[in-house]
Parts: structure tokens; C-alpha cells; sequence
């Protein structure tokens, strides 16, 4: 998706990203029109793929958290930046300064170097805290979340949609306003998931669950992706997510449900050789469980299911190893209890 | 200087010998902080054993089921009391320099060493005939051979460094360099008694018990 | 007679060349350029040396030297091969996703692969570690006042090991691929199962080689700051180089061990089938991603806290006055060196830990950054009350306070979880570490060899080419790497061989002029060095001390003798030899000298090195004959050696009274010169520090610079 809006979606990007800082900070004066100015010199960017234009909640909060470190860290960068010049200039061979040889230390400079960093490091650290605890992407961001299973694959990503019963290869389709529930599992080597509009990314792992948590709450396409090199199919390995409204999703789903294609076991596994997907392929069906079985086939003792997904017991994969679901073992194979 | 000044602990080459304490000094010091750097890596190991013992058990079979906890005791025994004849053959050296006396404890060294590694082997031979236990069965199995792997290969570099030690005694004598490199030796030696502790404790007593 | 038995699995098809008859691309050809590059530089080399007549000379003064000055000098003609190739390799990356758009450009995904892989190899452990270990090996024993490191053989075996891991990973060029695992080569995608072949095999063997090198430098030289200080050189009397050293001796024996545990493990995963960070089986990533970064963060300061030396050698020295907040500088380095343990899992805040976990290490991250502050604001002070010379390597310190700066500030935002989801893995991320690492530590590197080559081979380079030098180093490395910041925010992925959004090109367009005014920059230092040889006459400053130096190195004569120091040192204070000048008591003559042993020159170490790259190949190509005669002959060589009595040689008094005598005399016979004829060639190494001519005088302004020529 090139964006082709030019220079003005630049400056809303670095705007918007000051804008974000604002309400927390006093912004000094003269940064905003510098920064303007900039802006406007930048040749025309789209953000389309990029965090600079937030559609979401979470998103929007981690390029205000961006905004307000940057400005926070201008307290120790803007004194180098005006003290340096000044410096080099008195005491420069020839200058005016005095030339002191032997002196090495001040008390009070020294407790301004060591206090100002140590001062800033507790706000920097205070906001840090607080912006990880509100945007840890396990927090659910409301009741009744809709749950997708993401399965990543070399060079393609399959999404499973238990609720809905259908699945999709290479295509997210979310409801605008409704939280979402990503889990995340691999069924090849490491990837890492991001949505940049939407939230950042996390890890898929074979054998183990991530969690994702976002809301979207602007509709249109957004560019996904695996930012994990993983082979030659990599740099392509992209994806549609395509946001709309409630009733546009229902209907979607009720259209999903028309196509012919299904997703059992064996269709899975025709998935599994490396490939890149051209066109978004959509399932009318899947076989229930299929996440968890996935997961399963690299990790029985860690098989569990969140509830009303367990393995299905007798399903024609290998993966179909029968494990409990219980509580304690759905905590178990979260990455966090392996660590 | 006192008699208890020259025979301060650690690092004594002999009885008399203040000039060869200085030369000791960086030998010893810099084996030392290379036991140091050789303890991480055991360090290592062991917190890779410890996550793979829990989460890397897979479907192959769980701790207590493979490991034989006579076996490892006696192991722990031979180890130890091959360190104490170790002991006996550095206060002949330092007080008797007597080449015959050293020689001997050497050997009664490195026959219980030897034995441990044999145990260790014949260990291994049993958890892969008899409980199907090879180190690629699973990850805890990976984990659990490499840290005793790596143990045993130390002590049995330990054991070749100990032949040519003894053949250096008897050829060369006890000169400054001899004397140093057995007490280096026994300094290695001592080290991979703690991290034996360490494993017996950690791998079998635990995984027994668990 | 059984290929596989003799050659393992090397094929014809393996040898780069093969590529190019089979399949011939423009990617090919510049794979089989490079392994010809690669292979007529080796004959070049062989060629050259062989018409000169320097295959002696090679080997009975260099290669089977202990001395730590020789070896110093090795480790970096080491970094400095290693650099251009990996450099070279950065500019073609560079121009490819510059000229790929929805797949354009000239270099296959794999071919790209590769080049990034060995592009971080090469730079981390083959360039910025040898060029750290090099320097610090020539100038720590010298500012401590001792005649050599602890251990010399051992050194020069550390040596021997970074370079047989060199010559492993130029063989990849010729003989089979390289890993596309990047440099932190993570698993499972570099397990047998996803990365067959000798790619990953090639990774695994050349960096424990070099890891094995470095862990028993770090040894070594702890030992000997702790050891071998001349009299009166209390810790605290030390130079902040000496500091640095110290601290980054410590990381690397406690930090290397992680490594090389983490490549065993990925070894024993491929090789014989164990399950440490396969999917499935019970094997897991994340013990790898831990292992790795354990070692990984550590690194970075392991990097960073020798230049961080060098700068405050500069600082000082070219503003010719004491180093403000020396304690403070001293508490700060130990602060980071201790800290930089505590903030590994930063680097996989995405992996799915709990945000709690994730905030304490991303806290533990900006922690760092307070005595990296402080650091940045000493140096700054240390000019206060100085009378700065804007030499190049008081540049390049001048650009290190500005950019570094900046990449701090980078630094702490990745530090934070929430915006690290967003730019983790993107060229964000990218632009942060060569942030640091560029202005910081190899820019560093530069700066240190401007300022102590006078020092090493006895006269002092162009000073006009230097500067030119850096006027494209620093403009180039803004050009090349500020636009991967803003790319990164655009959501560009690193690793990525091209894009398709058209967006991004006027970004890599800057980045490529960024990168060919950095390969300008690199061939201005190559000529820089070649017309200072040239003009070695002219330049020379013999008598040791061109800058109005401060610390030991700088009493004693350019280059300096074998022994180092005639007597050993008797240090008061800090600045020893700065005091002695103020004092007038530098240059005179000692009560008496005494026999110096040294060390003689060995094979011991060069043999270990040859096997032990043996070894290492035939690992790579399962050619078990070899590893298994090689393994056994590296052994046959350390026992043979603990045979050997006859290690030392005795350079009698009458000779090293002969020596030094001559130098002190012609010492005190020089005139001396002022900081204004520093860049002179009336320069010719006795100082008249600043301090005593500032009393007396006025200062004329702007030091005069010899013309380019």
C-alpha cells in the first residue's frame, strides 16, 4: 500500500506525534515550528504501513509514549548540543577562556551531572512502567474480546477464526471497535507479528502461545507483517488486515462461509512447504482444535486449550495427542513460564 | 620473615622459597580467574538444565526415571577421594619433594579419576541400552549430557594433563615450572570436585526426588 | 579411494565459481567476484612475499613473536582486511534495496542473506573485536608501566585463534555459502532442519574460535592490570584507557562463556541431533535467545568501554589538561560494566514475557544510560578551561559528543517495551546500534590510531589526509544511518533485500550517498597511511612524545624498545609522565640499569592457530580425518611447549643502557616545540607542555596544518 498523500500525511505523522507529547509536557516553544519546518523539507512519505498514523488504541498510545521519551531525553541532549559549540569556541587554542590545567572537579557540577540523569531516568522510568503495564499486549482491552488464532508460516500467515468457524490464509479481517484477541503460535521457525497501525509485534514460536491485544477504531486496509528474517521469502511476507464495521464483518463471515475451501489436517499440512501467497486464499471451515494441535505436534506435555477448544481426540494428525486442559497448563505454555 | 609468613596459604611452592612465591603469584592468580571463566560456563550449563529439565522433557522419559542415584553416589565418592589423594601428592611435593612419593599419590589420582569417568560412561551406556535415554531423545536429555559430558571431558583432559605431569615430575624434577603447573592442577582438579557437588546435588538428588 | 571420506561434503559445486558456470546472474558474478578477490589476494600476498623476500621476516619477527606490541600490531591489520571486505559488503546491500523495488536490484534473496550475515559477523568479531584487543594489547602494559602482558604466549595464541576464525569465515567467500542466520544466528532457522548445509557451520566455528581468543585476552589482561602495575601505580593512579581495559578484560571473562556454551549447543543440535533449540522434541529458542544476549549485551560494552578510553585519552591530551571528574569517569565505567549484565532480555522484550518483567529490564536499560551520561558530560568538561587543538582525532571526538548523544537517545526510547514492539527488527533498530557503534567505537578505533601512531612505528600521519578522512567518515555515517532511523519508523523491516514501497526510496538514496562518502572516507585512511609511509621522514617524531602526552606510553621512545621500559617506572600521581615534564624531572637518566628477560619468539602459537583453522574447516565439511589429526596436533604443540625451558632471553644491561641513553640524549638535546608547530615536522616528538608555555606567553592562534600533497 504506497501511500500516495505526499507531504501532508508527513506532517500530520510528525505532528501527531508531537501533538501526542504535548498534553503530558511543557513542549519548549521554539521545538514546534523547528520541527515543522522539517516536516515540511521531508519528501512525501506514507505512513499507511507505519505507527506514525495510529488506528487504534494501542498504537496510538505507543507513538505518544515515543513523543513524550523524546522530549523527555532533550533535557540531556539540548545542553550538549548548545554547551559543546560554546566550549569548543572559548577554550579553543587562541580563545579566551582561561586555561586552567589542573582543574578536575566541582562538587556542584558534579552532583548536576550525576542528579539531572538520575532524576530523569525516575520520570523516564515512571512513564516506562506505566505505558508497559497499559500496553502489555496480554491485557485484554474489554469484555468479550474476538478471539483470531494466528498460525505463522514460511512465508504466509494462517488466521483462525474459532468464533466464526472459518479461516483465512494471508487476509485479517477485524471489526472496527470490537477488542481483539490474537494467539499466536508457529508452525516453523520464529516469526515476529506486527499490525504497525494497530499495535506492535510479538514473537510466534512453535510449540508455544503469544498473546496479542488491540482495537482498531478506523476502518480501511493495513499492512501486517513477519519482521523475523526467516528465508528467502521473507521481505514478502506481508498481509492484508482489513478492518470494518460490525455488520461489514458479519457479512463477511457470512460470506466466508460460502467459499468451497475447507481446512483440515491435510490441508494444513500442504501448507507447510515454504511458499509465498499471492492472493489471500479463505476457508470456509476448519478442523476445531486445529491451533491447539498445532502447538501440540512441536510440544504434547504443553498442549492445553483455552476453553471449548481442546484437542479434538482422534483427529488424523500426528499433532493429535490428547492433554488435559487445564488451567495450570494453558499458563504453562505461555512463553513467560518458560523463561 | 616468620616462618608462618612463608608458609601462608594458597600459594606456597615450598618451605623456603620467597622468590618463587612472586613468580606464583600471576601463575596462580591468572588459573584462578580461568577457573572463574570456566565456572560461568558450568554456570551456564546448569541454568540451561534447569529449564530443559522441567520444559524439555517432551515425550521422552522424566528424571527420575533414568538416573541411578548408587551409581552417582559412588561416582561422587571416587571423585572426592581422588581429590584428597591429590591432597597427599601436593604436601609431598611442597614439604618432602619426594618425586617417588608424589608419583604414587598421582597415580592413586588418576586410577580414581579414571574410574569416575569409566562409571560415567558405563552410566551412560545404561540410560541409552536400557531406558532409551540417548541425548537425542529430548532436551532435558540434550542438557543433562552436555553438562555431565562437559564435566567428564574436564576431568579427563584432567587426567591427561595429570600423565604428563607425572612423566614431567620424573624427567624434569621439581623445578619452579613443574611445581606450578601441579599446582595448577590441583587447583582444576579441586574445582571440578565442586561442580561434581553441584551436579550430584542438582541433577541426580533433585531429579531423583522430584 | 571414497570423496566423502577424504573431502567430507566439499563437491565441485561448492567452490563459488561453480554458481557463476551454472547459473550465471549478476548476483553470481559478484559472489565469484569477491571469492576471486579473495583468492588473488591470498596469491597477491604469497606472491609479493615471496619476491620480497619476506617470508623470514614474516615469520621470525611477526607471526612467531610474543611481544605485545607485534601483537597489537596484528589484531589490527587484522580488523583492518576484515573491515574493507565487510564495508564493501555493507555499500552493496545498501545499493541493492536502493535499486529494488517489488523485486528489482541485482542480488538474490540469498545472496543478500548471506551479506548480512557476514557483514555482523565480520564487523562484531572480527573487526571491532580485534581492533579493541590490538590497541589495548599495544598500549595498557605501556601506560601501566610493565614490560609485557602477563602471559605473552598466551596472548599471541589469542591472536593466532581470532585469526584462524578470520581465515575460516574468507574461506566461506570461495569454498561453499555462508549462514543467513544474521550475525545472532538465531535457531530453530539456523537448525539442520531449516539451514542445511555449511552455512551455519561456518558462523558456529569462526566465532568460537574467536570467542575462545577473547575470553583468554579478557583473562589475560585482567591479570596483568592487576599484576604487573609498576611501583606506585595505584589503581587509582591508572589511565582511563587502563580503567576501560580493565573493566572490558572482566566483561569478556565472564561474558564469552555464554557464547560459546550457545554455539556447542547449536553445534550439537546440527551435528549429532540433540534438541537445545529445535522445534519440538523439548528443545527451545529462548534458551538461545537468553545464552546469546547474556553474552550479547555484555558485548556491546565490551566494544564501547575501550573507545570510551581512547576518548578520554584525547580529550585530555588535546586540550591539554587533566581529565575533569577522573573518579567519577572511573565509578561510572564500573557502574556500566556491571549493569550491562542486568539488561540482556531488552534485546526480546517481543518474546511474550509479562509486562512487569519486561518493565524492570527496560528500567534497568535507561539505568545504563545515567553513567553513560555522566561520562558524555565529563568529557565535555574536561575541555572547560582547557586550550582545545582541533587535531583528527580531537575531530572525531568532537562528532563521537554530538552523535553518540543522539544514538542515547535512540537508545533509551528502544529501552522502552512499548516502543520497542513497534521498532524491534526494523532498520529503526538498525540505525540505534550503528549509532553506537560507528561514532563510538569505531570511529574510536580511528581516533586511536591518529593519536598513538606516532607512537607505534615512530612518526605521525598526514595530518591533511586525516582530517580529510573524517570530513567523509562523520557526514557519511549522518547520511548512511539517520535516514534508517526514519525508515525504520515507516515501518521498514531490517534484513529485508527489498521493498515495495516507493516511499522509502529517497531515504535509501541518502543512505547510499551516506555509504559511498563512508567507502570515500576508508580510501582517504588507506592513503592517509600510504603517503604518511612515504613521508615517514618528514614525519617522523622518534623522541616519543608528539602531543604533549600525560600517561607512561609517552616517556619512552617512538617505537619503543622491546623491553618497553629500560627501568621500570616509579609512579606519584596521576598523568605520571605529564607531572615529570611540569616538574623537569622527565628525560633523566636512571641510577643503573639492570639484565631484562624477555620472552623468545615461539612457533607454539602460530601452529596452534593453523591447526586449530584446520580443525575448524574440517568441522564445517565433516571431514572427520581432519578434525580429528588437527585436534590432536593443537594438543601435541601445548604439550610439546610445557617441554620446552628455554623460553627466555637476556638483553643485558650494557645494552639496554646503550639504547636508552641515546634516546634520553637525544631527548634532552632536541629543542622541543611548541603545540603550535605540533603539525610540523619540526615536530619531532620532545614536547614543551602547554601548561609551562602558557605562563610565559601568548598563544598565536590556529595551529598551522601541512598541505596535502
Amino acid at each position: 500500500m504506497p501511500g500516495s498523500q505526499g507531504g501532508s500525511v508527513t506532517l500530520r505523522g510528525i505532528v501527531g506525534l508531537l501533538a501526542a507529547a504535548v498534553p503530558k509536557i511543557a513542549l519548549p516553544k521554539i521545538a514546534l515550528p523547528a520541527i515543522a519546518l522539517l516536516a515540511i523539507a521531508l519528501p512525501g512519505a506514507g505512513f499507511a504501513g507505519s505507527f506514525l498514523e495510529p488506528a487504534g488504541p494501542i498504537a496510538a498510545g505507543q507513538l505518544s509514549h515515543f513523543g513524550v521519551i523524546s522530549m523527555l531525553m532533550l533535557i540531556v541532549i539540548v545542553p550538549m548540543f548548545v554547551a559543546l559549540p560554546i566550549v569548543l569556541y572559548r577554550y579553543r587554542r587562541g580563545g579566551k577562556g582561561t586555561y586552567r590545567p589542573d582543574w578536575e572537579f566541582n562538587w556542584g557540577l558534579e552532583l548536576l551531572i550525576w542528579g539531572v540523569p538520575v532524576a530523569l531516568v525516575v520520570a523516564l522510568g515512571t512513564a516506562l512502567w506505566r505505558q508497559t503495564i497499559v500496553g502489555d499486549p496480554y491485557r485484554a482491552l474489554g469484555p468479550d474480546p474476538l478471539v483470531v488464532e494466528v498460525v505463522a508460516l514460511d512465508w504466509k500467515f494462517l488466521f483462525l477464526y474459532p468464533e466464526q468457524g472459518v479461516a483465512t490464509l494471508d487476509l485479517l479481517a477485524l471489526p472496527e471497535g470490537r477488542p481483539i484477541t490474537l494467539k499466536l503460535t508457529s508452525g516453523t521457525v520464529m516469526q515476529s507479528f506486527i499490525i504497525p497501525r494497530l499495535a506492535g509485534q510479538i514473537y510466534a514460536m512453535a510449540g508455544m502461545q503469544t498473546q496479542l491485544n488491540l482495537l482498531a477504531d478506523e476502518t480501511g486496509d493495513f499492512t501486517g507483517r513477519n519482521t523475523q528474517y526467516n528465508g528467502l521469502g521473507f521481505a514478502t511476507q506481508s498481509f492484508t488486515t482489513r478492518v470494518m464495521s460490525a455488520d461489514d464483518f458479519e457479512g463477511w463471515v457470512a460470506t466466508a462461509k460460502t467459499q468451497q475451501a475447507g481446512l483440515d489436517a491435510a490441508a494444513y499440512a500442504r501448507l507447510l512447504p515454504p511458499a509465498v501467497v499471492n492472493e489471500p486464499v479463505i476457508y470456509a471451515r476448519f478442523t476445531p482444535g486445529l491451533f491447539d494441535q498445532i502447538i501440540a505436534s512441536f510440544a504434547p506435555g504443553m498442549a492445553g486449550g483455552h476453553a471449548g477448544h481442546g484437542p479434538q481426540a482422534g483427529a488424523d494428525t500426528p499433532a493429535a495427542i490428547t492433554a488435559p486442559a487445564t488451567s495450570h497448563q494453558q499458563h504453562d505454555h505461555t512463553p513467560e513460564a518458560a523463561q | 620473615m616468620s616462618l608462618s609468613e612463608r608458609l601462608h596459604p594458597g600459594i606456597n611452592l615450598a618451605g623456603t622459597d620467597p622468590e618463587s612465591h612472586e613468580a606464583a603469584e600471576e601463575v596462580l592468580f591468572g588459573f584462578w580467574i580461568f577457573l572463574m571463566s570456566d565456572l560461568v560456563l558450568f554456570a551456564v550449563l546448569f541454568a540451561t538444565y534447569a529449564a530443559m529439565s522441567v520444559q524439555g522433557i517432551a515425550e521422552g522419559p522424566r528424571p527420575a526415571e533414568v538416573f541411578d542415584l548408587t551409581a552417582a553416589f559412588v561416582e561422587t565418592l571416587l571423585l572426592l577421594f581422588s581429590s584428597f589423594a591429590f591432597g597427599f601428592a601436593m604436601l609431598e611435593m611442597k614439604y618432602r619433594e619426594n618425586r617417588r612419593g608424589v608419583l604414587l599419590w598421582l597415580l592413586l589420582t588418576g586410577v580414581l579419576g579414571a574410574a569416575f569417568v569409566g562409571m560415567e560412561l558405563h552410566d551412560y551406556y545404561v540410560m541409552i541400552t536400557q531406558h532409551a535415554a540417548p541425548p537425542q531423545a529430548s532436551g532435558f536429555l540434550s542438557a543433562y549430557y552436555l553438562l555431565t559430558g562437559t564435566h567428564a571431558l574436564h576431568v579427563s583432559s584432567g587426567l591427561v594433563w595429570m600423565a604428563i605431569m607425572a612423566v614431567q615430575v620424573a624427567v624434569v624434577g621439581f623445578s619452579t615450572p613443574v611445581k606450578l603447573r601441579l599446582m595448577r592442577l590441583a587447583l582444576f582438579w579441586h574445582m571440578l570436585d565442586v561442580v561434581w557437588i553441584g551436579i550430584f546435588t542438582f541433577v541426580y538428588l533433585f531429579g531423583v526426588a522430584s | 579411494m571414497n570423496w566423502e571420506l577424504i573431502f567430507g561434503q566439499i563437491k565441485w559445486t561448492s567452490f563459488v565459481f561453480a554458481g557463476m558456470i551454472e547459473n550465471p546472474s549478476l548476483s553470481e558474478a559478484i559472489a565469484s567476484g569477491a571469492g576471486s578477490i579473495a583468492v588473488l589476494g591470498a596469491l597477491a600476498t604469497v606472491i609479493l612475499l615471496t619476491v620480497k623476500g619476506w617470508w623470514v621476516p614474516l615469520w621470525r619477527d611477526w607471526l612467531t613473536s610474543v611481544d605485545h606490541k607485534k601483537v597489537g600490531i596484528m589484531y589490527i591489520a587484522i580488523a583492518l582486511v576484515m573491515f574493507a571486505r565487510a564495508v564493501i559488503e555493507a555499500a552493496l546491500m545498501r545499493a541493492q534495496q536502493l535499486s529494488a523495488t517489488d523485486g528489482g536490484g541485482f542480488l538474490s534473496a540469498d545472496h543478500f542473506g548471506q551479506l548480512f550475515s557476514t557483514h555482523g559477523t565480520i564487523m562484531i568479531f572480527f573487526v571491532a573485536m580485534p581492533f579493541i584487543t590490538g590497541l589495548m594489547n599495544y598500549v595498557m602494559p605501556l601506560q601501566i608501566g610493565a614490560r609485557d602482558v602477563s602471559f605473552p604466549l598466551l596472548n599471541a595464541i589469542s591472536l593466532m585463534l581470532t585469526m584462524a576464525g578470520a581465515i575460516v569465515i574468507m574461506v566461506s567467500l570461495v569454498v561453499g555459502q555462508f549462514s543467513t542466520g544474521g550475525w545472532s544466528a538465531y535457531p530453530p532457522f539456523t537448525g539442520i532442519e531449516f539451514s542445511p548445509g555449511e552455512g551455519v557451520d561456518y558462523w558456529i566455528w569462526a566465532v568460537s574460535l574467536g570467542s575462545i581468543g577473547s575470553t583468554l585476552t579478557g583473562l589475560n589482561f585482567a591479570v596483568t592490570i592487576y599484576k604487573k602495575r609498576c611501583p606506585g601505580m595505584t589503581l587509582f593512579r591508572m589511565p582511563l584507557f587502563t580503567w576501560t581495559t580493565l573493566c572490558t578484560s572482566i566483561l569478556m571473562i565472564f561474558a564469552m562463556a555464554p557464547l560459546t556454551a550457545a554455539t556447542v549447543m547449536l553445534a550439537l543440535d546440527r551435528y549429532a541431533g540433540f534438541h537445545f533449540f529445535t522445534n519440538g522434541d523439548g528443545g527451545n529458542m529462548m534458551n538461545y535467545a537468553n545464552l546469546f544476549w547474556l553474552f550479547g549485551h555484555p558485548e556491546v560494552y565490551i566494544l564501547i568501554l575501550p573507545a570510551f578510553g581512547v576518548w578520554s585519552e584525547v580529550v585530555a591530551t588535546f586540550s591539554s589538561k587533566r581529565i575533569y571528574g577522573y573518579t567519577s569517569l572511573v565509578y561510572a565505567t564500573m557502574c556500566i560494566a556491571v549493569l550491562s549484565f542486568a539488561v540482556w532480555l531488552h534485546h526480546f522484550f517481543t518474546m511474550g514475557q509479562s509486562a512487569n518483567v519486561n518493565a524492570i529490564f527496560g528500567i534497568a536499560t535507561m539505568i545504563i544510560g545515567v553513567p553513560t551520561g555522566v561520562k558524555v558530560y565529563d568529557w565535555l568538561l574536561t575541555m572547560v578551561g582547557g586550550r582545545i587543538r582541533f587535531s583528527t582525532a580531537m575531530l572525531y571526538h568532537i562528532n563521537f559528543l554530538l552523535t553518540f548523544i543522539l544514538g542515547g537517545m535512540t537508545g533509551v526510547l528502544l529501552a522502552n517495551p512499548g516502543v520497542d514492539f513497534q521498532v524491534h527488527n526494523t532498520l529503526f533498530l538498525v540505525a540505534h546500534f550503528h549509532n553506537m557503534i560507528i561514532p563510538g567505537v569505531l570511529f574510536g578505533m580511528f581516533a586511536a590510531v591518529q593519536f598513538w601512531f606516532p607512537k607505534v612505528f615512530g612518526f605521525r600521519l598526514h595530518e591533511g589526509l586525516g582530517r580529510a578522512s573524517f570530513w567523509c567518515f562523520a557526514p557519511g555515517f549522518l547520511l548512511a544511518f539517520f535516514p534508517l532511523y526514519w525508515l525504520g519508523m515507516m515501518g521498514a523491516t531490517r534484513r529485508t533485500y527489498m521493498w515495495s514501497n516507493p516511499d522509502y526510496l529517497p531515504w535509501l538514496a541518502l543512505a547510499m550517498l551516506g555509504a559511498v562518502l563512508i567507502l570515500a572516507g576508508f580510501a582517504l585512511m588507506v592513503t592517509q597511511i600510504v603517503v604518511s609511509v612515504r613521508q615517514r621522514a618528514q614525519l617522523a617524531a622518534p623522541l616519543g612524545d608528539p602531543w604533549d602526552g600525560r600517561a607512561l606510553e609517552w616517556s619512552i621512545p617512538s617505537p619503543p624498545p622491546a623491553w618497553n621500559f629500560a627501568v621500570l617506572p616509579q609512579v606519584t600521581s596521576q598523568d605520571p609522565f605529564y607531572e615529570a615534564k611540569k616538574a623537569g624531572t622527565a628525560y633523566r637518566s636512571p641510577a643503573s640499569y639492570e639484565d631484562i628477560e624477555v620472552p623468545r619468539n615461539t612457533a607454539t602459537a602460530p601452529l596452534i592457530g593453523l591447526f586449530a583453522c584446520a580443525w575448524a574447516f574440517g568441522l564445517v565439511w565433516h571431514i572427520w580425518w581432519l578434525v580429528i589429526v588437527s585436534f590432536v596436533l593443537i594438543w601435541a604443540v601445548v604439550i610439546a611447549r610445557s617441554f620446552a625451558t628455554d623460553t627466555e632471553e637476556t638483553v643485558p644491561a650494557a645494552t639496554v643502557k646503550a639504547a636508552n641513553e641515546a634516546f634520553l640524549a637525544a631527548a634532552r638535546a632536541a629543542p622541543g616545540v611548541t603545540r603550535d608547530q605540533e603539525m610540523t615536522s619540526a615536530n619531532r616528538g620532545r614536547a614543551i607542555p602547554e601548561a609551562l608555555e602558557g605562563r610565559s606567553g601568548t598563544i598565536a592562534s590556529g595551529a598551522p596544518v601541512e598541505a596535502l600533497s
